[in-house]
């Protein structure tokens, strides 16, 4: 089974909650657990969880590079290249590839006719695998700064989650592409909000992308404890199951700072993860 | 003043405070043409209240679709595509729409001509007016992609605004991270106000955004929200940052006054305008003003 923790918005909890719902299921439950940090634009689940590195391996793409010497100028390749990334002035002998618009899709060097495109190993992000414990894994998607293939890097992140693991994805905020990378692989989506017009709002907008890709879900509120009404109202209209309530301490949002595990040492919230586990557990199909 | 002088706001980690603090600017700026460029999530109309009097589509991407008909199986468009957005169904070749970028490869090299490319006009793009001024605003349909075109877009319309109303300023509500929309919010602006927390993550990824930034030589300034959460790591962040020659801007304390201005639908600065925070954000804005002065000067 694999478990995606999204949110529309960003700094609801996401990260919190995927770490401490790895921890907890490592400790307390008998799966064997993988958690993917797929946030690969800003990845912090390695702020919480300290495992034992095991493997890397690079994200790359290929870029063409146009040898002037052998291109005749005939515009085929800047005319199917669908991302606009490649620039080409006859008239002064000039043709080039903008590295960071080129999505590799290889599609310039396929109609190329004079054998101009020559393609190269572009280095745009790496994945990371840590051992947890004796039989869990930590594995961390990062892209490279500068790049804006995010996306592609999620891709590949998900690719090394184990078909025989219960899977966690961390996801990224939002409802975009990067997002639907992580939510498109999930069985199941919980959905972190808080109790404030933004977190509803976003979880509005999550909800319809989780509801069009035809997922399971379910919501934790975070930082609860404000008495925001519209957010429940909306909770009970839709009939989404509200797996957790998280609540607002500032002691919590101090052990967050310094990168402590928030259920380990609370017994409060241990209890609240342990059932938000449970209640997943009891949702799925399986 | 030339053209408009435009400041991003954003922050690498989310909900850090971004939409709060833009909001708070606005009420203190004038001349100003406001964007959010958070179009996963465009939050700034919550607090802003624009009334929109003009929206128009936007296309981004585009997505492959095989004709079942024409296919004969050959195999090729998927041999050829490489981000893996084709298999094979009970013998019947399929595309993943979400993994499809849309490059058009399948299409040109299908010999049966079976592949077409369809167009997605799902994103729209907002003209508003708020008590502030004037709002440009998109918002991505769902599932959509290439949100870094939708946000170049959308700064190109704020320019032109900028210019039929004589604007000093343009400023912008980012998206978080340092991908493809963050670039693009970046790309050609004056100015980075980078929001951030004191925690391990915060810190985390405001590096990575300024490394992100550094390479558009866009000048960045800081602003360490919620600060006294945890005063240790604040001054360990505000050390670091001067010992890398990059300002403060102004540290804001936790105050759960941002969320019950937020529930009003107002600006820090309207629903406490005596208040510490708003003082605070005065001196900020003060403070960015001769900040732009300085810059254009040196211009």
């Amino acid at each position: 089974m694999k478990i995606a923790i999204t949110s529309g918005k960003g700094g609801t909890g996401k990260t919190t909650l995927s770490t401490g719902l790895f921890h907890i299921l490592t400790k307390y439950f008998n799966y064997n657990v993988q958690l993917l940090d797929c946030d690969v634009e800003e990845p912090d689940c390695h702020i919480f969880i300290h495992g034992q590195k095991s493997a890397s391996y690079p994200v790359s793409i290929s870029i063409p590079r146009i040898n002037p010497e052998l291109c005749t100028y005939c515009g085929r390749c800047k005319d199917i290249c669908a991302f606009h990334a490649i620039v080409m002035l006859p008239a002064v002998g000039f043709i080039e590839v903008v590295e960071d618009m080129c999505h590799g899709c290889g599609a310039c060097s396929y109609v190329c006719r004079d054998q101009a495109v020559v393609e190269q190993n572009s280095m745009i992000g790496s994945i990371t695998h840590y051992d947890y414990y004796a039989k869990d894994e930590f594995i961390e998607g990062r892209m490279n700064v500068g790049v804006s293939l995010q996306t592609r890097v999620i891709r590949e992140t998900i690719d090394h989650a184990n078909q025989k693991s219960l899977v966690l994805y961390d996801s990224p905020p939002g409802t975009s592409c990067p997002v639907v990378a992580v939510v498109s692989k999930a069985d199941y989506v919980v959905m972190v909000t808080e109790p404030t017009p933004f977190g509803l709002y976003d979880l509005k907008l999550m909800t319809e992308t989780v509801k069009q890709l035809g997922k399971k879900c379910g919501i934790v509120v975070n930082k609860a404890g404000l008495e925001y009404e519209p957010l429940y109202d909306y909770i009970r209209d839709q009939e989404i199951t509200l797996l957790g309530e998280i609540p607002f301490k500032k002691e919590y949002a101090r052990a967050y700072s310094k990168g402590e595990i928030l259920p380990e040492k609370d017994d409060r919230l241990k209890k609240i993860y342990i059932n938000i586990i449970k209640s997943i557990m009891n949702g799925k199909a399986v | 003043m030339g053209k408009p002088f435009e400041i991003v706001v954003l922050s690498g980690k989310g909900g850090t405070g971004k939409t709060s603090i833009t909001a708070a600017f606005a009420a203190l700026t004038e001349k100003t043409v406001f964007t959010d460029c958070d179009v996963d999530a465009a939050d700034l109309q919550l607090v802003l209240s624009p009334e929109v009097y003009k929206s128009e589509s936007f296309t981004s991407g585009a997505k492959a679709s095989i004709e079942r008909e024409k296919c004969t199986g050959c195999g090729l468009c998927m041999e050829l595509c490489r981000f893996d957005a084709i298999s094979v169904k009970k013998e019947e070749f399929i595309i993943d729409e979400y993994a499809c970028e849309g490059c058009g490869l399948c299409a040109e090299a299908c010999p049966e001509k079976a592949i077409g490319i369809e167009k997605f006009e799902n994103n729209r793009i907002f003209f508003a007016n708020c008590r502030f001024g004037p709002v440009i605003y998109g918002k991505l349909g769902i599932a959509e992609e290439n949100s870094g075109r939708l946000v170049s877009q959308i700064r190109q319309y704020a320019k032109e605004t900028a210019d039929t109303i004589n604007a000093e300023y343009i400023i912008t509500d980012g998206p978080p991270g340092i991908g493809c929309p963050a670039i693009s919010s970046v790309t050609g602006s004056d100015l980075v106000i980078a929001v951030t927390e004191p925690t391990l993550s915060g810190w985390h990824d405001l590096n990575r955004l300024i490394e992100m930034t550094g390479r558009f030589r866009t000048p960045v300034y800081v602003i360490i929200n919620k600060y006294d959460l945890n005063e240790d790591m604040s001054y360990t962040i505000e050390n670091r940052l001067k010992s890398e020659g990059i300002q403060i801007l102004g540290k804001i304390p936790y105050d759960e006054s941002m969320i019950y201005a937020l529930i009003e639908g107002k600006t820090i600065c309207e629903f406490m305008p005596d208040g510490l925070l708003t003082r605070e954000f005065e001196k900020m804005w003060n403070n960015l003003i001769s900040i732009v002065y300085e810059q254009e000067s040196i211009a």
